[in-house]
């Protein structure tokens, strides 16, 4: 259970850090909080060659108000992004969901951009950004971009950031309306066997679910028109849940479409 | 290798350690302080939780070398010259422990969880201490334990 050697870089700047990774190529990973990483690397389910700690990267760890949404830096910790009334006040969804991701002294060190990166299916960060459909801003040799969620991840574990491309920064965008988030896990601060981000807004309805695809599946329940039994009919019929030894898939369809419901009912509340 | 320095409960330790030496063995092999315990070593159990610039982290998933010049408590430096901390006082008062494996996490938890909300709800310390696992207790000891600091630190205050 000891992580493989590799090679550490620690640069000061994006521009070292983006020079780093290119260098390294395929063989680099980027270090961010490592709550993902290093467990990865401590069971040799991953071995990079290659580390770019970003954590002495000046100016990533920022939270900023930006016109219709807040913008989280590539070194905010989950906990601060958590406790921050920027990013609450933009998009009070972000804080809900946080808090049922993982425990306390994960968050502490954890940050929210390398959970979108990391691009779990099961997980809270990367359905939230689907749901409001966010976006991730990266740096790579040919200058910075903006990919949107949807386009992002590309299944599971995977996205569309490019080999040599650091992710500096996800942008949150405020909604109109309500959102909530519901979510079943075995234990609590366990990866969800199930869970649901929910928007209402007057105008649509739409939901992101977790750990039931390769990537979170956005479902617009808008025609649904307020009734959201029938969101939950809809959910049911467009999720492709797989069987684990957590729980069955059938299980998972139900669970799914009874989160929905409670979501949808909360933020049409909210 | 590379040059690592920390502040220890306090003192400034160094050592050269490869990049991937992770901040448990760093403590335990090159520093001597096995007072934090290594359990499942990737980040469920908590044992080997310490603060980290006054906040609870796990060692295990952390490189030393990511964390140099940063400061770092473990369970050994809770006391205060020779005496037990309110929250290690109250482990043993209300036998908050058996075998003792997973104690240094819950110490070094519940001392930071306690300084940001010294009265705690029962479902406040429930959920504090759900991210650290203990295969003897059954807990409920361990919930008592974090009421019983609150009240140690109230009663003897900062």
């Amino acid at each position: 259970m000891k992580p493989p050697s590799f090679v550490y870089h620690a640069p000061a700047t994006v521009a070292e850090a983006v020079e780093a990774l290119a260098a390294a190529g395929a063989d680099g990973k980027v270090l961010a909080g490592g709550q993902s990483l290093i467990p990865l690397m401590n069971m040799r389910l991953a071995a990079p060659g290659q580390l770019v700690d970003i954590n002495h990267v000046a100016g990533l760890g920022e939270i900023t108000a930006e016109a219709g949404g807040v913008r989280v830096g590539a070194l905010a910790r989950h906990a601060e992004v958590e406790a921050s009334e920027t990013a609450f006040a933009a998009q009070p969804l972000v804080r809900g969901a946080l808090r049922l991701v993982a425990h306390p002294a994960v968050r502490n060190r954890g940050t929210t951009v390398g959970s979108i990166v990391h691009a779990d299916p099961a997980a809270e960060m990367p359905a939230v950004l689907a749901l409001l459909d966010g976006s991730v801003r990266v740096r790579g040799p040919e200058g910075e971009r903006d990919i949107p969620a949807a386009e992002f991840f590309t299944g599971p574990m995977e996205s569309s950031l490019r080999t040599g491309e650091l992710a500096v920064s996800a942008f949150f965008p405020s909604t109109r309306g309500g959102t909530a988030i519901a979510e079943v896990a075995r234990r609590h601060g366990d990866y969800a066997m199930a869970g649901v981000a929910a928007l209402v807004a007057p105008d649509r309805a739409r939901v992101a679910c977790l750990s039931v695809g390769p990537v979170p599946v956005v479902v617009d329940v808008t025609s649904a028109e307020g009734d959201w039994k029938r969101a939950a009919h809809l959910v049911r019929e467009r999720i492709e849940p797989e069987a684990d030894i957590h729980a069955t898939a059938d299980y998972r369809r139900h669970l799914t479409g009874v989160l929905a419901e409670r979501a949808l009912r909360e933020a049409a509340d909210a | 290798m590379h040059d690592v320095t920390l502040i220890v409960n306090g003192v400034p330790r160094h050592a050269r350690v490869p990049a991937r030496r992770l901040l448990s063995d760093f403590l335990r092999h090159d520093l001597g302080l096995t007072g934090t315990h290594v359990g499942c070593e990737h980040g469920v159990c908590g044992a080997c939780t310490v603060l980290l610039d006054g906040r609870p982290v796990r060692a295990c998933l952390t490189f030393a070398v990511s964390v140099s010049g940063q400061e770092v408590t473990t369970v050994e430096g809770l006391a205060r010259d020779g005496e037990l901390s309110p929250v290690q006082r109250a482990f043993a008062e209300c036998h908050g422990l058996q075998c003792g494996f997973c104690t240094p996490g819950f110490l070094t938890t519940v001392t930071a969880f306690l300084r940001e909300n010294p009265a705690p709800a029962d479902d406040e310390a429930i959920e504090a201490v759900a991210g650290n696992l203990c295969r003897c207790t059954g807990y409920q000891n361990i919930v008592k334990s974090v009421h019983r600091a609150a009240e140690l630190m109230a009663e003897e205050g900062p």
